[in-house]
């Protein structure tokens, strides 16, 4: 039988993999990608507990965290379109004028 | 009707549960990995949107139908599409560079993914996750009602504010993604004068002709046999915003000529 456990186990994969692609990858649209990743784990964990506790609370929490991603994302594409007209780059490591 | 054969229909959906969550985790754990070690971007996209759908079936799975609609809708159908239309302005070539440009990042990175592994096993394990409540309606038939009743009841306040935050959003993105003219809009006559004042009234030769193909990347071929560099337009062959110099379709043509 396939528990809650599992699903909440499986997000916790999805989640770390997420995490340490963020933090690998040069790429800026990478590094988006994998902050997507991320809030789909979390939104997977939120889906398991509501069917967990029998109430519906969770999937609301999951549908908001879907709106505030495709917020982020309409915002952090933007940024990053402006950056590479500017600097011909989506590098990371090559937006970097305000480092000391 | 008996009682055993209810049985063995019982324990057969769960069986078939049980492989479906199998399959799509380890599907889903695979397209992950894959995104994080794909050098492509375009690949890592694509990976992506493989881990997305089969988080999906997976709400689906869940007794969350209306979520598993709205994420192939909203998250594989819309941001994903921003993301590749974006990776397009960006380069569709684009490949992360393997240079480490912080020693040792890398493997910190990979200690503390390890760490965090292992921090949230503990806490999970700690946690008494239990079994999945009785099977309710709200969690089946009547889950669009169910979420509708919470989201204008309870969370009215919450979805009022979300409304706020897309208006900003999307005002933010028109603020940052507009350009300011610096020159004059050219006009009809400013263009036609240009036109013969370049020598060339005539219009530019068509991609492809007497090429081994005809795709609009393939420079034409001139009667001696000399690839045309006029005939490719130049947002394609890399003298416009996009794509990298280094891979541009003239030079594959020409390369591509000079085998056949």
């Amino acid at each position: 039988m396939v528990s809650p456990a599992h699903f909440v186990a499986l997000s916790v994969i999805l989640f770390v993999i997420g995490g340490v692609g963020v933090l690998v990858r040069r790429n800026a649209l990478v590094v988006f990608m994998c902050v997507e990743l991320m809030l789909n784990a979390a939104n997977l964990a939120f889906v398991a507990f509501a069917r967990m506790h029998g109430a519906l609370d969770g999937q609301v929490i999951a549908f908001f965290v879907m709106v505030v991603a495709a917020a982020e994302v309409v915002v952090g594409l933007a940024i990053l379109t402006s950056i590479f007209r500017a600097r011909r780059s989506a590098s990371v490591d090559d937006a970097s004028l305000m480092k000391y | 009707m008996n009682h055993h054969s209810i049985v063995l229909a019982a324990s057969a959906a769960t069986t078939t549960r049980e492989l479906a969550f199998w399959i799509l985790a380890i599907i889903a754990v695979v397209a992950g990995l894959g995104m994080v070690l794909a050098r492509r971007a375009v690949h890592c996209a694509v990976l992506l949107a493989v881990v997305m759908l089969s988080l999906a079936v997976l709400y689906a799975m869940q007794g969350a139908p209306f979520l598993a609609f709205v994420q192939v809708i909203v998250y594989t159908g819309a941001v994903l599409m921003l993301f590749l239309f974006v990776l397009m302005i960006v380069g569709i070539s684009a490949a992360d560079s393997i240079v480490e440009t912080i020693r040792g990042q890398r493997l910190a990175a990979g200690v503390f993914g390890i760490g965090l592994l292992i921090l949230l096993s503990l806490v999970v394990g700690h946690a008494a996750i239990g079994p999945a409540s009785a099977a309710k309606a709200s969690f089946g038939s009547s889950n669009v009602t169910g979420i509708a009743t919470l989201l204008f009841t309870t969370y009215v306040f919450p979805f009022e504010i979300t409304s706020a935050l897309l208006i900003t959003a999307a005002l933010g993105a028109m603020v940052l993604a507009h350009r300011e003219r610096t020159t004059p809009k050219p006009t009809q006559r400013s263009l036609s004068r240009q036109r013969i004042a370049s020598g060339r009234p005539t219009p530019l030769p068509g991609p492809g002709t007497y090429a081994r193909h005809n795709a609009v990347d393939m420079p034409a071929l001139l009667p001696d046999g000399s690839p045309s560099e006029l005939s490719v337009s130049e947002v394609i062959s890399g003298g416009g915003q996009m794509g990298s110099p280094g891979t541009t379709a003239l030079s594959r043509g020409a390369s591509d000529q000079e085998d056949a």
